[in-house]
């Protein structure tokens, strides 16, 4: 394999700081989403907890329960005993005593609380969707990448001929389609002429015969949902490799590989890929935030039982323990899958951590 | 100084003008400000006139009373269409004038200031560069009112990333330059330099900036607008999308209720991307280097002899 | 020594050489014109000038690696009686590195950072002779690391953990990976200190002995060439000012450039001192002077000198030089 890299002993010291440091920035971040998740809640109009004492659909225990459970009684955290309207009180309390630690020992208990929709509790409904917002990014997210790679190093390989300005073409008017918008134009064009189901995850009340029909009409409800994706992701990839791909065929190295007399498939595979994937690694990392917002958009088109759906359905029915539990656990994807990048570039870079 | 910044501009001016990506964005974008400002004068009904509805007007096709056809409540599509670009246009251009103003502050400081200043702001920014915008967007708009104002703010609030990075990044490049060192060495103080040197070599790259994060704002309104979160009372190309794909379009096969809104928001921010990359390429112009191209253009018409010079200054006795 | 070499067929013959590089909007620039001369088995050439006169495009274009903007647009390369310049792709490609090869100026970045010195050898190799076995391809890469001074075991290190110095012996390695016949040197030893310099300088000449290289030597350094080569050429604004034996140079230069490279650098037995003293600037391709390229900056200008840039008279059968003055010494124009 191109990618793999030998390293010797004085350098895993460096490269094991280097771990470390993105490990903690990395926990850090996710401290401070936790934070701001609480905060927000607690300052703008619609806390979930507040508006679960009064929301009609739980039952008069259930609305005791979250009193209790989210200790509304006890001031929101020292010296406030509430945010929003702003009333300043006690600092001397006991700060284990306040709803911030009563919220974060929540969480470490893996309690985010109880949907008002469903009534059963956030993680358990965020577990079963992550799986399935992980099988659409994970589908698309692989195709548009390889797809954008292949037509990123054609691109940057005829760079300034007709292919390449198609390509970019191509990719500048991928770019500014609205994700949501694309959705709804191939679930049109899907459902109408392809006879393709029109969103869901399967098609609803069907006893399957067997794994494989099971896997068929999986297949049939992914494939517009994830040709939406790859059609929107195809073309940055496709704009990132280029001009890194282009960026790293004017080194000198480049040149000496040519002199060495190696042909232009060897100079690209052996020398010029290795170095363009280093930008692209950053880019896909730096990206993700983009993705998921992808993720949110095809997911309410197509009914798509995810995460991103998830956040939907909660915003249009004022479920709020399900919309503060999706952004967190959103949000915390997102970071754990830059720090695995980050790592990613550490093993693809010898000299990371070095300098 | 000033002089010869605008002798600059004046340059990348004329490159613009001979870069076609870049003059038809511009084109585009002209057109769709056109339309945003003359859209009473334009749009053949009132969008706000109060009109009776039978179930026959709903979805209507297109027809010389409505080119555009009709949408879920008997409106005219074109009428909302033409509408929806001052909403689109609105957002994008104060949202990003936010989101720039911010990030080009955050860059400019840590850039210019360094150390410690510079450490806690691109921390600060690392931190909101990895956040998902969407879903933030989305937790804040669910909570507030969803309004106009609302929006702008929150997409404006939270766009500047991406500015603040950049502009770090040139105003560190910019602070080493000579003539820059040379004012520190004569005694400038910080202000003067960041006046004078620092921010006309700044702002051009803040320009070409711009016009990006307006086609993110612009898209991000739309997003928000679709799931639900638009301002009620203004009906934006997203809100329309809402509407038509939650009240039936796609069943009553009205694609005149889904194409147009889509096709003006593709067209905005299309424009300002084909502008934004024709400013970048204005503003610093790059030959192309590359190696494996060359090979393209090496066998050319080559003459064996050499080539008879003027004068006859090459005698040629061997 | 020079005369009993210029007897024999030369191993590479360039013969009025002319290269433009091409900027669409703007009419292209005369990078090389009329460049002309030989390389025997076994000699060591010197090119110098200053910076920006064309000698990087005149090596790439030996080899045809020029970059996309450059146009070969006449000429004639022949390496042992078979023209470059028309050899197929392929052709060119196998013969590269094969039979010359090039270090490159500025060897930190001809490297690729992210394989292993001990790779890009081999790669070398293996694109050109017939060596699968792996034990036999690490022992070839051993002993030619060895031969420049590095020990085998830092084989599987990558560029960034050698020093410049140690940079520049491995791309030396590199180059000789093929055995090659001609070697081409761009400025070996610039942006290194002046202990490495020497260092590596005297690795050349010593390589030169031992393995019968012929060497086109390029820099800005008088020193280094009258330590290294045989006959030296003088460029000036991408045409040929001089061309004689480094002692004819050395002693009896003909053009006024080239006396006042010599004036400017006094001691050639003192390396690593740049050229600065010249007064002027050297020509801009885009915007030469009537006549010869020199005349701005030249002490001894008279009428004709503007009208027409001066062809190549021969002071000596094997000593040339553009320069009017050197007409009333030789027969006539040499090209
Ligand atoms: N790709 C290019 N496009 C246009 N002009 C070029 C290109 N490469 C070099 N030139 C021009 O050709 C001339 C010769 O350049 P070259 O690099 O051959 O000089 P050099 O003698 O090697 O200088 P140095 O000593 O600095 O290496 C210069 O005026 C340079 O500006
Ligand atoms: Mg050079």
């Amino acid at each position: 394999m191109i990618l793999c890299i030998r390293v010797d002993e004085s350098q895993l010291v460096h490269r094991s700081v280097y771990l470390a440091n993105k490990i903690a920035w990395a926990a850090f971040t996710i401290l401070f989403v936790i934070v701001l998740n609480f905060f927000l809640f607690r300052i703008l109009p619609g806390d979930p907890a507040r508006a679960g004492v009064r929301d009609p659909r739980l039952t008069a225990e259930a609305q005791a329960a979250i009193r209790t459970r989210f200790g509304l009684d006890k001031p929101v955290i020292n010296c406030f005993t509430s945010l929003n309207p702003l009333e300043p009180g006690d600092c001397a309390v006991n700060p284990l005593d306040t709803q911030f630690f009563i919220y974060a020992g929540n969480l470490l208990r893996g309690e985010f609380g109880i949907s008002y929709h469903t009534n059963r509790p956030v993680v358990e409904v965020l577990g079963e969707r992550l799986w399935n917002t992980l099988l659409l990014i994970g589908a698309g997210q692989i195709l548009a990448i390889v797809l954008g790679m292949a037509l990123g190093i054609l691109a940057a390989w005829k760079a300034r001929t007709p292919v390449d300005y198609g390509a970019l073409g191509f990719s500048l008017l991928a770019w500014s389609l609205p994700t949501f918008w694309l959705g709804i134009i191939l679930l049109f064009w899907g459902s109408t002429y392809l006879g393709l189901p029109v969103g869901g995850k399967s098609t609803p009340g069907i006893n399957y015969a067997n794994t494989w029909e099971e896997l068929v009409d999986l297949a049939r409800h992914l494939f517009l949902p994830s040709l939406t994706y790859t059609i929107v992701f195809l073309g940055e990839y496709m704009l990132i490799m280029r001009s890194s791909l282009v960026d790293v065929l004017a080194e000198d190295y480049i040149l000496t590989a040519k002199a060495k007399g190696l042909n232009h498939f060897q100079i690209l595979k052996d020398h010029a890929l290795k170095n363009a994937m280093l930008p692209m690694v950053t880019i896909i990392a730096l990206n993700l935030g983009f993705t998921v917002a992808g993720a949110v958009q095809i997911e309410s088109v197509f009914s798509w039982p995810g995460l991103g759906g998830a956040i939907y359905e909660a915003v249009n029915r004022r479920d709020y323990p399900m919309l503060q539990g999706a952004f967190l656990l959103l949000a915390v994807s997102v970071i754990v899958a830059n720090l695995i990048a980050e790592l990613l570039y550490g093993y693809l870079d010898p000299r990371v951590g070095v300098e | 100084m000033m002089e010869q910044a605008t002798g600059g501009y004046r340059g990348v001016w004329r490159r613009l003008r001979r870069n076609p990506m870049g003059m038809i964005g511009l084109a585009m974008l002209v057109t769709a400000i056109g339309v945003a400002l003359l859209a009473p004068w334009l749009s053949p009904y009132d969008p706000n006139a109060i009109i009776r509805v039978t179930i026959l007007d709903i979805y209507q096709s297109p027809s010389p009373a409505h080119w555009l056809g009709t949408d879920d409540a008997g409106r005219d599509v074109l009428t909302n269409f033409l509408y929806g670009a001052r909403v689109s246009l609105t957002v994008g251009f104060f949202a990003s004038f936010i989101a720039v103003s911010i990030g080009g502050l955050l860059g400019l400081s840590a850039g210019f200031l360094g150390g410690r200043t510079e450490g806690v702001l691109m921390r600060f920014t690392d931190i909101m560069l990895v956040i998902p915008d969407l879903p933030l967007a989305v937790v804040i708009v669910a909570l507030t009112k969803p309004s106009l104002t609302n929006i702008i703010l929150v997409i404006g609030l939270l766009g500047w990333t991406g500015t603040a990075r950049l502009v770090r990044a040139q105003t560190m490049s910019v602070k080493q330059r000579k003539f820059v060192l040379r004012a520190r060495a004569v005694g400038a103080g910080n202000r003067y330099i960041m006046h004078r040197h620092i921010f006309p070599l700044v702002l051009p790259l803040m320009v070409v900036n711009t016009v990006l994060v307006i086609s993110l704002a612009i898209l991000n309104e739309s997003t928000l607008s679709f799931l639900g979160l638009g301002d009620p009372a203004t009906l934006s190309w997203g809100q329309m999308l809402n509407y038509a794909f939650t009240r039936g379009a796609m069943s009553a096969g009205a694609w005149w209720a889904l194409i147009p809104p889509g096709f003006g928001i593709v067209w905005v921010v299309l424009a300002c991307t084909l502008l934004g990359q024709g400013l970048e390429q204005a503003l610093n112009p790059r030959l192309l280097t590359h190696h494996l191209a060359a090979d393209r253009t090496l066998t050319s018409h080559r003459r064996l002899q050499p080539a008879p010079t003027s004068e006859g200054a090459t005698p040629g006795n061997r | 020594m020079p005369h009993a070499i210029l007897d024999r067929p030369p191993l590479l013959e360039v013969s009025h050489l002319d290269v433009d590089y091409v900027d669409p909007p703007h009419p292209p620039a005369a990078a090389l014109r009329g460049i002309t001369f030989t390389l025997q088995r076994g000699e060591a050439l010197g090119i110098v000038g200053e910076s920006g006169c064309g000698k990087s495009t005149l090596m790439l274009t030996l080899l045809r690696l020029l970059p996309a903007a450059g146009r070969i647009v006449a000429g004639s390369v022949r390496l042992d009686g078979v023209e470059l310049l028309d050899l197929d792709a392929r052709a060119m490609a196998a013969l590269r590195w094969k039979r010359i090869a090039m270090i490159f100026q500025g060897a930190m970045n001809a490297l690729n950072p992210v394989r292993t010195v001990g790779e890009q050898i081999a790669e070398a190799i293996r694109r050109h002779e017939d060596v699968t076995n792996r034990r036999a391809l690490d022992r070839r890469v051993s002993e030619l690391l060895d031969l420049v001074g590095i020990a085998a075991s830092r084989r599987e290190q990558y560029p960034f953990q050698y020093s410049g110095g140690m940079r520049q012996r491995a791309m030396i390695a590199m180059a000789l990976a093929c055995s090659p016949d001609i070697v081409i040197a761009d400025e070996p030893t610039t942006a290194l200190d002046v202990m490495i310099q020497a260092q590596i300088l005297q690795l050349l000449a010593d390589l030169r002995r031992q393995l019968q290289l012929s060497i086109l030597l390029v820099t800005h350094d008088l020193g280094i060439v009258a330590e290294l080569c045989d006959r030296v050429l003088v460029m000036y604004g991408g045409v040929m000012a001089e061309y004689a034996d480094a002692d004819t140079i050395y002693n009896g230069a003909a053009h006024p450039y080239t006396q006042a490279l010599l004036q400017a650098f006094p001691d050639p037995t003192q390396p690593a001192q740049k050229l600065a003293a010249i007064p002027g600037a050297p020509p801009r391709l885009t915007d030469l002077p009537p006549g010869c390229r020199f005349t701005p900056r030249c002490p001894h200008v008279f009428a004709r000198c503007h009208t027409a840039q001066p062809p190549l008279y021969a002071v000596t059968p094997a000593h040339q030089a553009s320069c009017f003055r050197a007409e009333t010494t030789s027969g006539g124009a040499h090209a």
